[in-house]
């Protein structure tokens, strides 16, 4: 053995750790630069701008769109309440409660409808033989990459009052005129959950197909019914897939802004629409952002409240 | 009552010794809610492309076969902009945010834990969380002070936008193929005298491949797609094919939207089977 | 011997005299797995050394480190303390595309882009090797293998036999000056592995590099090593030959994980310069080689392989005494399970010579002889 040898052992020690330290931060620092482009554009174009958005909550609004720089509350001020412009009192915004209502109630209207469709729908998916199974789910998949426009034209086709569901009907002497389906509450309803249909079906798929078809046995092997084995057996199981479906529709649907506008006809407006409103015709931009704040608070809730639902679900198994 | 209770009995003991298998998986009714909704999905959809070849103007009567409106919708120069428009905004948006997403996937995938990672998710993924119609008043407002300051209007305002939203939707298949590869094949090469440069050109962008691809497609199918955004970020003159179909709509649907229609769906479905196709190889 | 450390004093490295050239030598090596939460010790303060063209084995359970060793000497980890050295060189932190070092990986990591050619080829590419001799060196380990059919398919297309032997020529090719194989059997079935057995000594008989084997599989450390290591936790226990760590295990772990033993609690009587009188019965002194840890008084274990005792049914002149209570027959040798007189089980491979019967029925009295040559005194 050399001296020099010995040497090395004696210094090898901190060597180590040295080495072992470059090497580790080398690593971090490769690992944050090939982050940091995409996330540049995300800051400049995504998140960055919702912080704008929230400082214009608190600016007076310019005559003409846009804002003065002027501290205010009235954007948050005007999207509960209303100031009459002849004598000042204050009174309930019940236009926009109304909205809010309408937003509420048809976006859990489509998510519940979505879910008597879609959970059979996927049910069926997750039990077809794994050689056909991928191309049911093909076929629930390519309306969901079509254009969300395309596909609202289309309903719109469908239900018009000239249109074929109404043709049909007067066809087969069903009925004698035709049923005011479009423009209606019940026809965005309807578009949304077309829209919005595959957004349940697939996670509900995810859940059904890693389901243990085994327990289903052991169900009815201790003498269980089909709906006993349903709804005590199956439900439970894949209810992450359910919660997941209903926040992936329900989501959407609250802040839908097309399908209102075009299944509406202008008169059934929704939160997505009222927001619109305010940057165009209504040139009430603090409004405007208080209201996308609104929104984007409602849905964050939802989203933490899916969040909190799936962690306590894991911590159950662990 | 009690001898109709035992006929009944009777049927469903003889309906289930008829059925050799007890299917364990069949829950009545399921089928056929599911066919329904499938035929729901498809029968809009379907009537559009049919109605779409219809010679007439009335869009509701079937007055025989042409490609009638394919024609007037390709003649008409305004369409021909608007599709143009579209096609560069999606493909600058796609090739960009697939770049941008590839190098957050190798920065995010595979490389242990590190503080710091999940706010780079979050980051990622926050297009998919937030609301389209607030981004996009969030990119008008933003926009509008950018114009203000630079007397800039053209065309990067909303490349940028659909760049950002894009790329969340580029990420997740470049990411699921990344977490999919088997990192010994990196290792082996490494041990077969590849250096790390040598080892990212040969063996981890080859593998990564069909990912990068996936990733581009669903990025130009949804920059495509995208109606809310360009909505409210496209200054005057900048319509691209969804919104010029929105405004048409006032004057109530015409042949000619059917017939483009149609048309984008086709290019939408081819780009979605390619992307079904490389998924699965 | 100038300066004298204290990691070089804790480090026993074995006597570096001998015959042939060492090719992997390691000194003290430590690896520390550190995560933000625990901090687990693979390897604590291994030394090791591989002789040019051996069939080395490591063998250990799970989790004993053995692999993190061999990711050492590829290079895939660095020790968090020690040296690595190759034919003299300390090669600690060279990274693995440096060195003439080639793995077989359990999973074979074969490339599933390319064909079996192209993959066989990557390494010679790497080395920047001229075409011809590129063409040529993969011709030659096709035929090694014999895989020369096949080599324009996928990898993903042949069968796991044919990816093994095509991860062998692969890190073949190169013509490494050692070869690591990380459990490469292990995926294979039975038959497979036995043919490919007899293929990996065959090959290193053929090339004469130095084969560094890693597997849990006792039978197999057994039948293809020249030399082996037993380790666990993180430490090796035994390095010898098959025969010296069968037949003379050294500490009761590696008796127990190397075949079947049975274990004597004995009580050292006397010693003289190298062996031990060690009393195991009332009636029975044994004299075993000992070393100088064993001292007079003192409590012992002693190994004894089952199939190295045989029972009696003259029950006073043997050396234990009990009775048989479990009996399994094997067609060559029979097991029996004995409770001795001081209520422990002792178990007895007997050979089943032509014309005997089964002799010992459960429940009768029998001796149990031991062959006093084939035991040992055991470090805990």
């Amino acid at each position: 053995m050399s001296p020099d040898h010995k040497d090395t052992l004696v210094k090898s020690s901190t060597r180590h750790t040295r080495a072992f330290k470059a090497s580790r931060k080398r690593q971090l620092q490769n690992n944050l630069l090939l982050c940091v482009p995409a996330l540049l554009v995300l800051a400049l174009a995504a998140v960055g701008p919702l912080l704008i958005v929230l400082v214009y909550t608190f600016l007076e609004a310019g005559p003409y769109g846009g804002v003065v720089w002027q501290w205010s509350f009235e954007g948050w001020f005007e999207v509960f309440l209303k100031r009459d412009i002849f004598d000042g009192t204050v009174s309930i915004a019940d236009a926009h409660l109304s909205i809010f209502w309408r937003s509420f109630k048809l976006s859990i209207q489509s998510t519940l409808l979505a879910l008597v469709l879609g959970f059979p729908t996927a049910y069926f998916i997750a039990t077809r033989p794994a050689a056909t199974r991928n191309l049911w789910l093909f076929l629930i998949t390519i309306p969901f990459w079509t254009n969300l426009l395309i596909r609202t034209f289309a309903i719109m086709q469908l239900i018009r009052d000239q249109g074929i569901l109404n043709t049909l009907l007067i066809g087969f002497g069903v009925i004698d005129t035709p049923i005011e389906m479009l423009y209606t509450e019940f026809s965005i309803m309807l578009g949304m959950t077309y829209v919005y249909l595959p957004l349940m079906v697939l996670p509900l798929y995810a859940s059904i197909e890693k389901l243990d078809f085994r327990l289903v046995e052991a169900a009815y092997d201790l003498y269980a019914g089909r709906l006993k084995v349903l709804f005590r057996i199956i439900v439970p199981l894949v209810k992450p897939g359910i919660v997941a479906g209903c926040i992936l529709v329900f989501i959407p649907s609250l802040g839908a802004y097309v399908t209102p506008r075009v299944l509406g006809g202008g008169k059934n407006l929704m939160l997505g629409n009222l927001i619109e409103l305010q940057f165009g015709q209504g040139r009430n931009w603090p409004l405007g952002a208080a209201l996308s704040i609104t929104l984007l608070c409602v849905v964050m809730i939802s989203l933490l409240f899916y969040v909190r639902s799936t962690q306590r679900k894991e911590a159950d198994r662990g | 009552m009690s001898v109709l209770r035992n006929a009944r009995k009777l049927i469903v003991a003889r309906a289930i010794a008829g059925n050799r298998h007890f299917a364990v998986r069949y829950l009545p009714g399921f089928s056929t809610i599911a066919v329904l909704c499938f035929v729901l999905l498809y029968a809009p959809i379907v009537a559009l492309v049919i109605y779409s070849f219809n010679s007439g103007t009335n869009i509701a009567l079937w007055e025989g076969f042409s490609l009638h409106w394919y024609t007037v919708a390709w003649e008409n120069e305004l369409v021909q902009e608007v599709t143009f428009r579209s096609l560069i905004v999606a493909s600058m948006a796609a090739v960009t945010s697939t770049m941008l997403a590839t190098m957050a996937a190798l920065g995010t995938t595979r490389t242990g834990d590190y503080r710091g990672r999940m706010l780079i998710y979050a980051t990622i993924n926050q297009p998919l969380m937030v609301p389209e119609i607030v981004t996009g008043v969030a990119l008008l407002i933003f926009f509008a002070i950018v114009k203000a300051f630079t007397g800039y209007h053209g065309l990067a305002y909303l490349i940028a936008a659909h760049t950002a939203f894009c790329i969340p939707f580029a990420y997740l298949p470049i990411r699921a193929r990344l977490e999919g590869m088997d990192s010994s094949l990196e290792t082996a090469a490494q041990d077969l005298y590849a250096t790390p440069v040598k080892t990212f050109w040969r063996i981890t962008l080859p593998l990564m491949w069909p990912g990068i691809l996936a990733g581009f497609m669903l990025a130009f199918v949804i920059s495509l797609d995208d109606v809310v955004i360009t909505e409210l970020v496209k200054s005057a003159g900048q319509d691209t094919l969804p919104t010029y179909m929105l405004g048409q709509l006032r004057r109530g649907i015409t042949p000619e939207v059917n017939a483009i229609s149609s048309a984008l769906l086709g290019i939408s479905i081819l780009l979605v089977s390619l992307f079904f196709v490389l998924r699965n190889r | 011997m100038l300066s004298v450390s204290n990691v070089y004093q804790s480090c026993k490295l074995s006597d570096p005299v001998c015959s042939r050239q060492i090719a992997v030598e390691i000194q003290c090596a430590t690896k520390v797995f550190e995560s933000r939460t625990s901090s687990v010790t693979a390897l604590d303060n291994v030394s090791l050394e591989i002789q040019q063209n051996e069939f080395f084995t490591l063998l250990g359970p799970s989790g004993c480190g053995k692999t993190t060793l061999l990711r050492l000497i590829a290079g895939f980890e660095h020790p968090s303390d020690g040296q690595i050295r190759l034919y003299g060189e300390d090669i600690t932190f060279w990274p693995p595309y440096q060195r003439p070092v080639n793995t077989v990986f359990q999973n074979y990591a074969l490339f599933p882009h390319m064909t079996v050619r192209q993959n066989i080829s990557f390494g010679l590419e790497m080395l920047k090797r001229s075409k011809a001799e590129i063409s040529k060196t993969v011709a030659e380990v096709l035929n090694l293998v014999r895989m020369e059919e096949l080599a324009e398919r996928r990898v993903s297309d042949i069968s796991g036999g044919q990816q093994q032997r095509v991860a062998l020529a692969r890190a073949l090719a190169p013509q490494p000056k050692v070869l690591l194989l990380d459990e490469s059997l292990s995926a294979l079935d039975y038959k497979l592995r036995q043919d490919m057995q007899i293929e990996l000594k065959r090959l290193q008989h053929e090339t004469g590099i130095t084969f560094v084997f890693v597997t849990h599989d006792q039978e197999e450390a057994l039948t293809m090593s020249d030399r082996m290591a037993v380790m666990n936790v993180g430490k090796i226990l035994q390095v010898g030959t098959p025969g010296e760590i069968y037949n003379f295990p050294k500490q009761r772990f590696v008796a127990e994980f190397i075949g079947d033993s049975n274990f004597l609690e004995g009580y050292v009587v006397a010693r003289s310069s190298s062996r031990a009188k060690v009393e195991l019965s009332p009636t029975y002194c044994a004299d075993l080689p000992a070393d100088d840890a064993v001292q007079p008084g003192t409590r012992v274990s002693v190994a004894v392989r089952p199939e190295q005792a045989t029972l009696t049914s003259a029950t006073t002149a043997a050396a234990l005494q009990g009775r048989v209570s479990n009996m399994v027959y094997f067609g060559t040798h029979t097991h029996y399970v004995i409770k001795l007189e001081n209520g422990d089980l002792f178990t007895v491979h007997q050979q089943n010579l032509s014309g005997h019967e089964i002799e010992y029925e459960p429940g009768h009295a029998v001796g149990v002889t031991l062959n006093q040559s084939t035991m040992q005194i055991l470090k805990d």
